[in-house]
């Protein structure tokens, strides 16, 4: 019995769907943006696996520009996180409505 | 066999990181539940031959970004009683419902693919390693346009967190 691409993509799919329920039932923005990096860390998995069986590097390349927008992405999600807890003092996404039409 | 224990370990430790990700009350818990999560797929990174990407995943992930997220949940303080009532009554069992659905299909499409997922044709027979030079080659040759777009795209990012962490306080300055 060996490890197959196959098993590496399962294990990611589980941790998809482990990050896209946080995503739903969570309502603290930092823990929702750390589910979005679960996400974001199980989809390089998959870039690694397909990379591997097509034997391509390619696939490693892929995770590079994840890594760098999700670094990017962090930033700017987390001071935006920061710069509207000073003005609303939670950081509930339930209490963020100012914007609703 | 040796790749085998790995997968089963840690594919198990990721399980329970990601599993604390989102169940643990305390955010900082949180964090450090995702934090394993990244290092065991750092050891799959190894495994796979993907050496540099695994360092990487080691230093930038578990190490900068973590550290960051920690800042932040240290700045706004460890919130326990993260209200958990949804707004909504009926969208509370539909959360587990779609949660299983998106596993369901992505599960489905593997295995109803007899396990082999990935589709085409490689033009290798040997794996490739992913060294700090043969990434490094990839990325300043056939790479090298997105690269520099990322580059800007960092410019951008680090351009946007100063305003935004600058404006609010020049604000408050001239009132």
């Amino acid at each position: 019995m060996t490890v197959t691409a196959g098993w590496y993509m399962t294990l990611a799919a589980v941790l998809f769907s482990i990050g896209a329920l946080g995503i739903l039932m969570r309502r603290n923005a930092v823990v929702m943006f750390m589910c979005i990096e679960l996400m974001l860390n199980a989809v390089n998995l998959t870039f690694i696996a397909a990379g591997q069986e097509l034997r391509d590097l390619t696939g490693q390349l892929a995770v590079f520009f994840v890594l760098v927008v999700a670094a990017a992405e962090v930033v700017v999600g987390l001071a935006i996180i920061v710069a509207v807890f000073r003005n609303r003092k939670t950081a509930s996404v339930d209490e963020f409505n100012e914007l609703k039409g | 066999m040796t790749e085998l224990v790995l997968f089963f370990l840690f594919g198990a430790l990721a399980i329970v990181g990601a599993l604390a990700v989102v169940f643990a009350k305390n955010p900082v818990r949180s964090a450090m539940g995702l934090i394993l999560t990244m290092l065991s797929l750092a050891v799959f990174y190894v495994v796979q031959s993907a050496y540099f990407v695994a360092a990487v995943q080691v230093i930038v992930y578990a190490g900068a970004v973590m550290t960051l997220f920690l800042f932040v949940i240290m700045l706004i303080g460890v919130d326990r009683s993260e209200d958990l009532k949804e707004r909504i009554p009926w969208q509370r069992p539909l959360r587990y419902v779609l949660g299983l659905v998106v596993l369901g299909v992505v599960v489905a499409v593997i295995v109803g693919n007899d396990w082999s997922w990935v589709t085409g044709i490689s033009n290798l027979t040997e794996t490739p390693v992913g060294s700090a030079e043969a990434i490094g080659e990839g990325l300043f040759t056939k790479w090298v346009l997105p690269f520099e777009a990322t580059s800007l795209l960092l410019i951008v990012a680090a351009v946007g967190a100063i305003a935004l962490a600058y404006f609010p306080a020049k604000r408050k300055e001239r009132e």
